[in-house]
Formats: C-alpha cells, structure tokens, sequence
C-alpha cells in the first residue's frame, strides 16, 4: 500500500528539531485502524458491555471469514455489514493479526446463575468438541465463554433463522439434536453458562 | 508484540536515566516532550490517552475548566426522564490514573510563537506541541432576541450538564396539552441528528405524561440528518406529536421574544410553553481568541496530523476542527483524538505520520428501546478527508432490528466512554 503524507518539509523538520534525542516509538496502520473500532468494540477489542461483542483474541481467520462474510452479505448484522466495506481484504488481514494478539479480558456480566450448572453439563456434552475448555480457546471456533450474552443470543437467532451460515455442518447438527432433546432452555442455560465465565 | 516489548523497554530506559542512576547521558540530557491539551471532552480526553499509550515517555497536561463532564450523547434520554444525569456525568481521574496531568482552569491564551498556554488564574504551560479540542461557541445573538443571560429562562442544552437538567425539568413542569418549540441550528452544528432524536425522546414522555402535546420543530434548513428514518419514525410512534417545518415553510431567520415564549418566523408567530433554542454554532471561545479559526468561525486543519494550518504547532480536533466529510460527533472526535495523538507522537519523536484511519457511527434513539443508526468509513484522498463508505440503518428495518440497535447503542455509549476516560 502506497500512501504519502501531506506534511510539508518543513514541518518536519522543526519537528526533528524539536525531538533531538528521537526514541524508537513505533505505530503501525494496522494498530491505527484498530482503534477506530474501540468505540464499539472497546479498547483493543475488549467490549465493555453491555452488548457489542468482544473481538480481542479472536482467530484471525474467523475475523477475516467474519468480515468477508458482512461485505458480502452472507452473514447478517445490524451496523457491521456497513463497516465492513470500507476495509481491502489486506487491511481485513492487518486488522485480523492486530486482534489475535489482544487479550480477550472478561467482565462481570449479569445472567441467571441457576441455569449455569445445566450449561456447563450440555456444553461439555455438544458444544466442548470446538469450543474447547469450556468455551475459552479461540483455536477452532468463536470464543463463547465471557462473551456477552446479547450478542451470543443474536448470533443464535441468527443461524437459526438462516441468518448466518454455519461454517461448520456438525454444529448445526449437534445444535440440533440439543434442542430436539433440550429446548430452548437448554439452550439458554448453555449461553448462560458462557456469560458467567470469567 | 514486537513493539509492545520496545516500548516496555525504552519505557524502563527512561525511568532509570532520570534518576540517574545509569549513564545514559543523552537520554539524561533530552528533557520530556510537552504537549499541552486544552479540553477535556470527547476529543481533548481521547488524545491524551492515546498520547500516552503511543509514548509513555511524553509530558501530557490536560487542561479543562471543570471537574466534571456531561456527555452530550445520551442527553437527550435524561430530558426524557429515562436516565438521570448522573449517569452521563464523566470525569478525568482515569486519565490522571495513566499519567496525564490534569489542571482545571480556563485556558485564555494558546500563543503559538511562544509555545505556551495561559490560563485565568494566570498560570503559563510551556509545550512543543499543543493540542486544542474546546468543542462549539454559541451564537446566541443569531437567534434575535436570544442572549447568554436567557439560557437560564430558555435553555439550548446543547452542552450537557444543568442545561439538560433545566429543559427536563420544563417540560415536566409543562401544562398537558402544551407545545415544546425547538428551533433547529443551520449546518454546520454539533451532532447532525441530535434535534430530531431530542424530538423523538420529549415526544416519548409527552405521548406518555401529557396527552395532547405537541413538539414543533422550527428549522432553517430543507433537509435534515436521518430523515427518511425520523420522519418514519415521527409517523409510527408520534403521529400528531411531532411537528417538523422547514425552511420552505418557515424561513431561515426566526426572532423570540423571551416575556412570551414566542417566536417569530416568516410564516407568522407561534407561542411555546416550553421554548428550546439551539443557537447556530462556531468553535470553542478559546479557538477565536488564538486565531485559529477562518472567517466562518471553525479550525481549518491538516487532516493528516491536525495541525492548523494558521497556527504552526497547535492542533485542533472535535467539532471545532473542520475535518472534510466528518460531522461533528462524539465519534468523530474520539476518532480524530487517535488519529491525532499518533500524529503527534511521531512526530515528536522525529518520524513522519503514518496512514490514518477515521471512523464515525452515530446512534439515535427513536423510543427508549430502539434506535437507528448511521456509519462512515473515511480515507485521505488528495489532502482531504472523503466518505469511503457509508449508511444508515435500512428504512426497512425490523423492530426487532431496532431492538438489537438500542442494545448495542446502550453498549457503544460504554465503551466510548471507557476509550476516552478510561
Ligand atoms: C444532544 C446531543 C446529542 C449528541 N449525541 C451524540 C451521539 O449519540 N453520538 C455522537 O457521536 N455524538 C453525539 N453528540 C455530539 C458530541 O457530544 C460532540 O460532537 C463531542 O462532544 C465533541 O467533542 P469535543 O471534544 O470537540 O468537544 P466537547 O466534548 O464539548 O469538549 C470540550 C471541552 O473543552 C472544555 N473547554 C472549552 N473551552 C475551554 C477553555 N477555554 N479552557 C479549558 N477548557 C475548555 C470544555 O469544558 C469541554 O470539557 C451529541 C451532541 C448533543 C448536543
Ligand atoms: C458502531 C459500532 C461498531 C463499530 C464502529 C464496529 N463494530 Fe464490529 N460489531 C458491532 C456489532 C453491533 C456487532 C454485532 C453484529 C451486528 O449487529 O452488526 C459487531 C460484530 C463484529 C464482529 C463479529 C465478531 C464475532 O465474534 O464473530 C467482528 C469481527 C467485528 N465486529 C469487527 C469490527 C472491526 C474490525 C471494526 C473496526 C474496523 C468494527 N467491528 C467496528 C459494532 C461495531
Ligand atoms: C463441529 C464444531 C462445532 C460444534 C460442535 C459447535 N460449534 Fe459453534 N462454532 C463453530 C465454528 C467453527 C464457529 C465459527 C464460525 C461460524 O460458524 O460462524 C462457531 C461459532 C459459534 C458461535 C458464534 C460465535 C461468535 O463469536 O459469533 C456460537 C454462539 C456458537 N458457535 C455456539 C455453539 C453452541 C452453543 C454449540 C453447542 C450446542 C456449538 N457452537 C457447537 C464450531 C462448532
């Protein structure tokens, strides 16, 4: 990618000047177009809450196939299929890189610990095979444990209503065969069951 | 984490050569770099937090009038009684907590010459870099008849804080059946869509509290910032509640008198119960008496870096900077305050810019549970910023869509407050 500054000489050479003694301060484009994210998406990618999902840690491939997927219109989102078109597949991959590396801090959310201990048994049960210890590891799959709730039952809304393509046909499958056995309340204790993760 | 681990490093360098305990003359020798930041809002807050991140080793001041800060966003949920004030209210102790030095006094004076701030109380800040974010001046007398003195009869509310206060406790105060008149501001103006979501949120409370009311909003402008939305929503939620006359109907100049509560236009008189008047508006007081405004009142910059292009040195960010493409948003602004720090941590520290990134979203509530929404990506093209992409929320759009936008609007206001105050 090619791109001048505006800045006269001039300028920087007062700036020069001014800084005698230049340190090795480094600020990549990636790092730049990250935190015009952090508005929504928190401080390097750590959401706050209550809603917006956190996108530090994520694999990078799943963050580049996410925002492949809102360019192009197979995955639904209410402001994301928006902001996806204004990046390249290259700055899609800078930015990917940028949020691997970020930790994904979790907070205190609220959800109902009473479905909790159900969560965790239908998780390990259906769910643990990708989303592995317990929903922590971003290896394989999204990571669900300390991700905000609103957003996991969105994105389950989604895939349901063909919303949002299953990149994996098991998971369809295996969500499937939970509900058929389990119902819907089985599937809220297991998102609750993330939500309480710390 | 290659960088991350540099500047850990350096970070450590730095400390040990101040206290001298190693010889490390030149680092010893080279005192900090100072940048002054006037205004602490949405801009001002941003840039000081993300200077210190890019380089811990810079002397950041941050310099606000007050102690407190009443974001703009989410005001007009408090004049619709759904959140109390204090709940918008933000200080500077996070800042402070990562460094930054905070001074709370009026800055009367950015010289540019002599690279210095000074303030009321008579106190001089030294810098090599300043960085101005005082959000917008009022101007009152736009309006004929409206005055500084009057806001405290007829508020604007267009700064946060006893304003918004003020104007709720009005219409709560309201006879039923009373009309709240607004009159709108001529572009260009803090927050494009912010009259007409406050349209919708005192529509809200007067379809609730007060049957028969009405709000009328008197503009001078033909078109507005999410209309097609607004209108829509006008229509579904406050058919009959909300009043929007433009200025095909009403004119572009409007007179008040305050005894009456009446207003003026060239379509006749219209008498309020409760009157909001949002004065046309220029940048912050401090800008025009530091000469960095044009003969229009607003900053021109170097989109790049910030930096005024009247005033080598100073940098303007926020509603007072004109950005190209970007309105003026909380967004916007933080957005800029990044864009800006990097700016000016490179090159304090002898490097040139890299490529910027800017980024504006802006949510609107069109009842307590839903809201719409607008986002733009901007990209440098040719020494301006221009809309890369860009939309609104489709016209078409579910409730339930709507729903999941409030959610995330509720959980955007978290997180800007959290990336600008920490
Ligand atoms: C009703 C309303 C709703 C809004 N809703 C949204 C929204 O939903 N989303 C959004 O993105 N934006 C919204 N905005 C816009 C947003 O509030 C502003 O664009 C944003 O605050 C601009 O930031 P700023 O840093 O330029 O100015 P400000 O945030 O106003 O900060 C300026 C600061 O400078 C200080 N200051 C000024 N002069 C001096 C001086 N001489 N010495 C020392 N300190 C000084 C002030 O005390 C203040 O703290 C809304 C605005 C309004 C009015
Ligand atoms: C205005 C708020 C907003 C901004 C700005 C924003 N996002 Fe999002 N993001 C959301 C919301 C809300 C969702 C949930 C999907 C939706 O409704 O659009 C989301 C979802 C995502 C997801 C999916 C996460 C997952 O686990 O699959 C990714 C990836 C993402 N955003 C990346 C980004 C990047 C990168 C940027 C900056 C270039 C960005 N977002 C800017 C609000 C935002
Ligand atoms: C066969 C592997 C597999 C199984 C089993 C599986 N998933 Fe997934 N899951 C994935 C993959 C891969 C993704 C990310 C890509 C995609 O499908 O969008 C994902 C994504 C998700 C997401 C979206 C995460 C995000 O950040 O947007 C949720 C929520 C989710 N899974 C829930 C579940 C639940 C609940 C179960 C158990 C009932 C389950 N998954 C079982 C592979 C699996």
């Amino acid at each position: 990618m090619k791109w001048k500054i505006a800045t006269s000489g001039a300028v920087l050479a007062a700036a020069l000047a001014a800084a005698p003694f230049a340190q090795a301060v480094e600020i990549s484009y990636a790092e730049v177009m990250a935190h015009t994210c952090a508005g929504c998406h928190g401080p390097n990618g750590s959401s706050v809450g209550p809603a917006a999902p956190t996108i530090a840690g994520i694999n990078p491939e799943l963050f580049i196939e996410a925002m492949r997927d809102y360019r192009d219109g197979f995955r639904a989102g209410t402001i994301m299929p928006r902001i996806a078109k204004g990046y390249s597949d290259e700055e899609y991959k800078l930015m990917a890189e940028f949020f691997a590396k970020q930790p994904f801090k979790r907070y205190d959310q609220p959800h109902d610990a009473k479905l909790v201990e159900r969560g965790k048994r239908l998780h390990d049960r259906y769910c643990e095979k990708c989303h592995e210890n317990g929903g922590k590891a971003s290896a394989e799959a999204g990571v669900l444990a300390g991700q905000w709730l609103p957003y996991l039952q969105y994105q389950m809304e989604d895939y349901l209503a063909g919303k949002r393509e299953y990149k994996e046909k098991n998971m369809k499958n295996k969500l499937t065969e939970m509900l058929e056995k389990e119902g819907q309340e089985g599937l809220k204790a297991v998102l609750n069951f993330y939500a309480s993760q710390k | 984490m290659v960088q991350i681990h540099r500047r850990t490093f350096l970070q450590g360098v730095g400390v040990t050569a101040a206290v001298g305990v190693l010889g490390a003359p030149s680092l010893a020798l080279g005192a900090a770099k100072k940048v002054v930041i006037v205004g602490g809002g949405t801009g001002g807050a941003t840039a000081a937090q993300y200077l210190r991140r890019y380089d811990p080793t810079i002397e950041v001041t941050l310099i606000d009038t007050s102690k407190e800060y009443y974001t703009c966003y989410f005001s007009n949920l408090v004049i619709a009684g759904l959140r109390d004030l204090k709940s918008i209210r933000q200080t500077h102790e996070g800042l402070s907590k990562r460094g930054v030095k905070i001074v709370h006094d009026m800055v009367t004076a950015i010289d540019g010459g002599a690279k210095q701030v000074v303030t009321a109380s008579g106190q001089k800040f030294p810098f090599d870099r300043c960085i101005v974010a005082p959000g917008i001046d009022l101007v009152y007398g736009a309006v004929e008849g409206y005055t500084a003195e009057l806001e405290e009869k007829i508020p604007h509310a267009w700064k946060a804080g006893s304003q918004t206060d003020l104007l709720a406790k009005q219409i709560k105060e309201m006879k039923p059946g009373g009309v709240v008149v607004m009159i709108a501001p001529p572009n260009p103006y803090r927050c494009p869509p912010g009259p007409y979501e406050r349209a919708c949120m005192i529509a809200h409370y007067l379809k609730q509290n007060k049957p028969g009311s009405k709000v009328v909003i008197i503009d001078p402008k033909d078109k507005f910032s999410k209309q097609g939305l607004f209108t829509a929503a006008w229509k579904k939620h406050y058919d009959g509640i909300v009043e929007w006359l433009g200025s095909d109907k009403v004119g572009t100049k409007f007179a008040i008198d305050p005894t009456t509560l009446t207003v003026k236009t060239q379509a006749g008189e219209i008498k309020a119960d409760v009157l909001n008047v949002i004065p046309p508006q220029r940048a912050g007081k401090v800008a025009q008496a530091s000469n960095l405004v044009d003969d229009k009142g607003w900053c021109p910059v170097n989109p790049a870096t910030f930096e005024s292009t009247l005033v080598p040195g100073v940098h303007v960010i926020g509603d007072a900077a004109i950005a190209g493409a970007m309105p003026k948003s909380g967004y916007a602004a933080n957005s800029q305050g990044k864009v800006c720090a990097m700016a000016v941590a490179l090159l304090l520290n002898g490097k040139q810019p890299v490529q910027p990134a800017y980024t504006n979203t802006c949510y609107s509530f069109i009842t307590p549970d839903q809201a719409v929404s607008v986002a733009a990506i901007y990209e440098l093209k040719e020494g301006k910023i221009v809309e890369k992409v860009g939309g609104l929320t489709p016209a078409d759009a579910s409730d339930e869509v709507l729903r999941r936008e409030g959610q995330y609007a509720e959980s955007w206001y978290r997180n800007i407050v959290v990336d600008c105050f920490g």
